[in-house]
């Protein structure tokens, strides 16, 4: 079986590493890090704004590029299957075969100028790496939502439009309704259930994970202080961490299933 | 030989096949006819394995399909509209549809000298026109010497010589016991490969048997008329 997936990953990475979108994506990243890092010259700014790129365009990018992604490749998609190929199998060929140029294209990217300009980083490079990760895991987030929301609409506008809703409900909306919502709930003790939102925003995690490295309190959004006030930096960190990389596995798993038993 | 005995399916509260009991015979043309929306594309997509949910049982020489995908190589298919990943080359996709089947030896590469496939190998998907993107997709639907064959629309797209070339290689497969099913709108073409008709008319099978059977039955004097007859439901 990991054969199979690793035969369709090979092709899929083939056409993808080619695609004029993941090398616009690429030239994209290397050169906002590049002007940053040229015009900046102080390291934890350059990442600060690295990090609102990541949290807010990558999770952007992925989806819907994702999702425009698996309506054009359906009839490629029946194609395969028609193949004495499993559906499983072949999920996971064309997602792996997605992200791993994404990832690619973000992770060298963002990390060419930065390696170029190393010394700058020295002391930041803890931060630097939960930049990273939260980018790369965001890229897995959101690319499986795109192919869940893609497995289950037919209609390619309609699809898209879901897309640009769930990026705008866990990029925007959902720290505002978490605060709408601890705001008329201020009299009661609802700590906790503001914790359990925040675990259930991979945006909102992803900006924790960094900004909690960097010790800046009103940086961190209202559900970031939340955060930090509740677990500490070391455990706050680690449980984000957690959350994040338990996420990656949410969107991926739901859509397989979905794609499993799907009238295609 | 494939078997199909009480299938059903629906879309929400459309009733696409109801109930069909078939029976295709091995080693001979079978031609699949009916209006749009008969249910003529789904009956083919569960053969496939593409449409899932069903009731029924269906059996591919023999073996029931039951979720499992090693049947699908026996069978060829060649789609009415192929679609390829756009930046791979045409021998890549060649190379991917090996590797997927396991199969490197023993190939029926017939097509592909015939339609002088070997100068396309590496120009890029998204560089070749509808026709060719059709002759790579008929290429790969005999490469592996299938002894099922399932064709949709097979010859729309193509040219009068390569239409002709592939109908000739039809033909010599099904001399050589290959089961063939295929769709078809085109009337002269049915003439000239089918050897049995299945209609379908709204989920049902309405006559199942030979051409000149359903010429006789209809009290047409063509063909086409009785096609005609057939689906004004004159039958």
């Amino acid at each position: 079986m990991i054969r199979d997936i690793a035969k369709i990953i090979k092709y899929q990475m083939h056409d993808n590493l080619r695609s004029k979108w993941i090398i616009g994506l690429f030239l994209f990243y290397s050169a906002a890090s590049y002007w940053l890092i040229s015009f900046s010259g102080d390291s934890s700014k350059v990442l600060l704004s690295l990090l609102n790129i990541t949290i807010i365009l990558n999770p952007l990018i992925c989806i819907v590029f994702g999702t425009v992604y698996f309506y054009n490749n359906k009839n490629y998609i029946i194609f395969m299957l028609t193949q004495p190929v499993n559906r499983s199998v072949l999920f996971s060929g064309l997602y792996f075969g997605l992200i791993i140029p994404l990832t690619l294209s973000f992770l060298i990217g963002i990390g060419l100028p930065v390696i170029i300009n190393l010394n700058l980083f020295l002391d930041t490079l803890h931060i630097l790496s939960a930049l990273l990760y939260t980018g790369v895991i965001q890229i897995f987030i959101f690319t499986g939502f795109s192919f869940f929301i893609a497995a289950i609409n037919e209609d390619k506008l309609k699809g898209l439009g879901i897309s640009i809703f769930i990026w705008l409900f866990f990029g925007i909306l959902y720290d505002g309704l978490i605060l709408f919502l601890l705001q008329i709930l201020q009299d009661y003790p609802i700590e906790k259930i503001a914790l359990g939102l925040i675990l259930a925003n991979p945006v909102d995690l992803g900006r924790i994970l960094v900004i909690i490295e960097f010790d800046i309190s009103a940086l961190m959004g209202y559900t970031g202080a939340v955060f930090e006030d509740f677990f500490g930096k070391s455990l706050g960190t680690f449980i984000s961490f957690l959350s994040l990389t338990i996420w990656f596995f949410i969107p991926f798993a739901l859509s397989l299933v979905k794609f499993s038993k799907k009238d295609l | 030989m494939i078997t199909i005995s009480q299938l059903h399916k629906s879309y929400d509260l459309l009733n696409v096949l109801k109930g069909i009991d078939l029976k295709i015979p091995e080693g001979k043309i079978t031609y699949i006819v009916g209006p749009n929306g008969s249910g003529k594309t789904t009956l083919i997509k569960i053969l496939l394995g593409l449409v899932k949910n069903y009731s029924g049982r269906i059996y591919v020489n023999g073996n029931e399909i039951d979720g499992e995908s090693s049947y699908r190589s026996q069978i060829g298919y060649m789609p009415q509209h192929a679609s390829f990943p756009e930046n791979l080359t045409v021998k890549h996709v060649f190379e991917l549809v090996k590797e997927l089947r396991n199969r490197y030896e023993d190939l029926d590469e017939e097509l592909i000298a015939k339609f002088y496939l070997s100068k396309e190998m590496n120009k890029r998907v998204k560089t070749l026109s509808g026709g060719t993107l059709q002759k790579v997709s008929a290429a790969l639907a005999f490469l592996f010497k299938p002894s099922i064959l399932i064709l949709d629309e097979p010859t729309a797209g193509l040219d009068p010589v390569s239409s002709s070339i592939l109908k000739d290689k039809i033909k010599t497969e099904n001399n050589a016991g290959k089961t063939i099913l295929f769709t078809s709108h085109i009337v002269s073409e049915l003439e000239d490969l089918a050897e049995n008709i299945i209609f379908l008319l709204d989920g049902n099978i309405y006559f199942n048997g030979s051409l000149d059977n359903l010429i006789v039955h209809t009290g047409e004097h063509n063909l086409e008329r009785s096609i005609a007859s057939v689906m004004l439901r004159r039958l």
